[in-house]
């Protein structure tokens, strides 16, 4: 098993998810993170004085999926998320230990 | 013929069946009576609603004041704001009332009508009428000054200063303006002074106690580099600043007109002045704003509208239309320049109520005298200048005493854990918004630990001493 760490442009989230689903990818977690790379931020004012701003709002999405299916789910995000501007983000591949369905105690791929 | 007849006889009854029933009227009133009486109530009508309007003020100030700083102090604004209100009116009952609008032998105080002692059940009414617009005008100066010291007062010493403003401070020099209005008879509105509404009487002593309680407190840790840039500690909410600012301008409909404590046609002209300078004040401070930083600043432009109608507020009443234009558009310049120098200054004020109200209280209680519509002179101004001199006078030394009197016993700031932490859960014990997972990072630029790139930050967002 494999767990996909895919950090993505907010609006480019509706269409990777369905894009995995189609894949037939079956759950997926996502959280709302800042973040920064080499695209850094940029100048804003408030009140009259002017900031910078470094960390720019993302979506982190988390999908657990069997070894086999890896590098489809990560070719799939990378089309979908790619807007060939700076920011569109990364993609982390993790190996899993295990996995287990907290409703029915199966564990391995049956809990995926 | 019948018709006639028949109409003729119903009239004989009609009249008949009057005569009757006005012969049993026990007080037949007279016509010039009755229409005195009618005008009366609508005296107390208008009055009345007009005092809600100004109410309805408490719940702008609080929007404006939590919109423009952080989350983790949002339940410490409303505390500060319901306690000004609440703390304020017993305080007015008491001694605040008696003190402004009192029987005065000197023309500076007031002697009498402490605990509305001017109210008996058998008595005129309108003692509680006039009592209810004046109380709402006092919590209105006093709530100005929460905005000015927030995110880092001590609740207790905020409220030790709520009561002094609503009992002495306001009070006393309001005496001075407007203690003719109810049994007073103050030196200063006996000279001329105009203020119809209080751009000085209210808006200059809460902006003048605001300056003084800034700079006692001393600025927001973060707020000043080590090297002096000002960083900007950003509002959480400019929706709810916005709603602040418009709640504000709809009660100043009451505010302003509602000074006249009368209902007659003399309020349009004011709902007018009051409605133009806003919007003069709002434009100018965004183009103000839009030229100095490149972009259209919501915080400025709403500090322009409040700036206005603080402006209009002297001379609401006796400037023209087009000068209320030109009042509100100077205000609105005024107040964007006067933000950015207060800040240069390193004096701390979250939302600007220095710089909206003291600063343009000053130039409504001036511009009223500039632009009176009978024709201004220099004996005018003149008095209008003294009474701007010597509400700051009076104003910021009293203030700045009292709030160094509560710093020296029982402080006035809170330590610089507690800041960083929130007022919300170090004084009150609880999270403004639970259910939503606000990342409090004290809403200040960056996070802890951000890296160097960031020029002037002090270490990061948690700086243990002030600058």
């Amino acid at each position: 098993m494999k767990k996909i760490e895919a950090i993505i442009k907010p609006f480019r989230l509706d269409e990777v998810k369905e894009a995995l689903n189609k894949l037939g990818v079956t759950g997926m977690t996502i959280s709302e993170v800042k973040g920064f790379g080499r695209q850094r931020g940029h100048k804003e004012i408030y009140r009259g004085a002017e900031y910078q701003v470094d960390f720019v709002p993302k979506i982190r999405i988390d999908v657990v999926v069997p070894g086999d299916m890896a590098d489809q789910v990560v070719a799939t995000i990378a089309e979908k998320a790619n807007t060939n501007k700076v920011g569109d983000g990364k993609i982390f591949v993790l190996a899993i230990e295990n996995a287990i369905r907290i409703r029915t105690g199966e564990s391995g791929k049956d809990a995926i | 013929m019948k018709a006639m007849k028949l109409i003729g006889a119903g009239l004989l009854l009609l009249g008949g069946g009057v005569a009757v029933a006005w012969a049993d009227d026990p007080t037949p009133m007279s016509n010039k009576e009755a229409i005195e009486l009618v005008q009366t109530h609508a005296n107390y009508v208008w009055t009345l609603v007009a005092a809600v309007l100004v109410f309805f003020m408490q719940a702008g100030f609080a929007l404006v004041e939590t919109g423009f700083t952080r989350a983790k102090n949002a339940i410490n604004i409303m505390m500060k704001n319901l306690m000004d209100f609440s703390v304020g009116s017993i305080a007015f009952w008491a001694v605040g009332f008696g003190l402004m609008f009192g029987t005065t032998t000197t023309g500076w105080f007031g002697t009498d009508g402490f605990f509305l002692s001017d109210y008996s059940p058998d008595g005129d009414p309108w003692v509680l009428a006039f009592w209810m617009f004046q109380v709402v005008f006092a919590a209105t100066a006093a709530t100005i000054v929460s905005g000015a010291m927030a995110e880092r007062t001590k609740f207790v010493g905020y409220l030790m200063y709520s009561v002094v403003i609503s009992a002495v401070i306001y009070p006393i020099f309001g005496s001075w303006a407007w203690g003719s209005l109810f049994h007073g008879d103050g030196w200063l509105g006996k000279l001329g002074f105009i203020d119809f509404a209080g751009s000085t009487v209210v808006h200059s002593v809460g902006g003048w106690a605001a300056l003084a309680g800034a700079i006692v407190l001393g600025p927001r840790l973060g707020k000043y580099g080590k090297d002096g840039t000002i960083k900007p500690i950003l509002g959480h909410s400019m929706t709810l600043a916005a709603l602040g600012v418009f709640i504000l301008w709809l009660g100043w409909f009451g505010f302003n007109p509602g000074s006249t404590t009368v209902a007659d046609k003399s309020i349009a002209l004011i709902f007018v002045t009051t409605n133009l300078s806003a919007a003069a004040g709002a434009i100018t401070a965004m183009f103000a704003s839009w030229a100095k930083f490149g972009k259209p600043e919501i915080g400025m432009t709403l500090n322009g509208a409040l700036a206005g109608l603080v402006g209009i507020t002297a001379g609401c009443a006796n400037v023209s239309p087009n000068s209320a234009i030109v009042i509100g558009a100077v205000a609105g310049v005024l107040v964007v320049f006067s933000v950015i120098f207060i800040e240069r200054l390193k004096i701390d004020d979250p939302v600007g109520a220095v710089s909206v109200h003291g600063i343009n209280g000053a130039w409504g209680t001036l511009a009223a005298g500039l632009f009176n519509a009978g024709g201004t002179s220099l004996s005018l101004v003149g008095v209008q200048l003294l009474g701007i001199v010597v509400c700051f006078v009076w104003t910021f030394p009293l203030a700045f005493g009292l709030f160094k009197l509560v710093d020296k016993t029982i402080g006035l700031r809170v330590s610089p854990d507690e800041e960083m932490e929130g007022l919300d859960m170090v004084e009150h014990g609880g999270v403004a918004y639970p259910d939503f997972g606000i990342a409090s990072h004290g809403g200040m630029v960056g996070f802890p630990g951000e890296p160097a790139a960031v020029k002037g930050l002090v270490g990061g967002a948690v700086p243990l001493k002030q600058e």
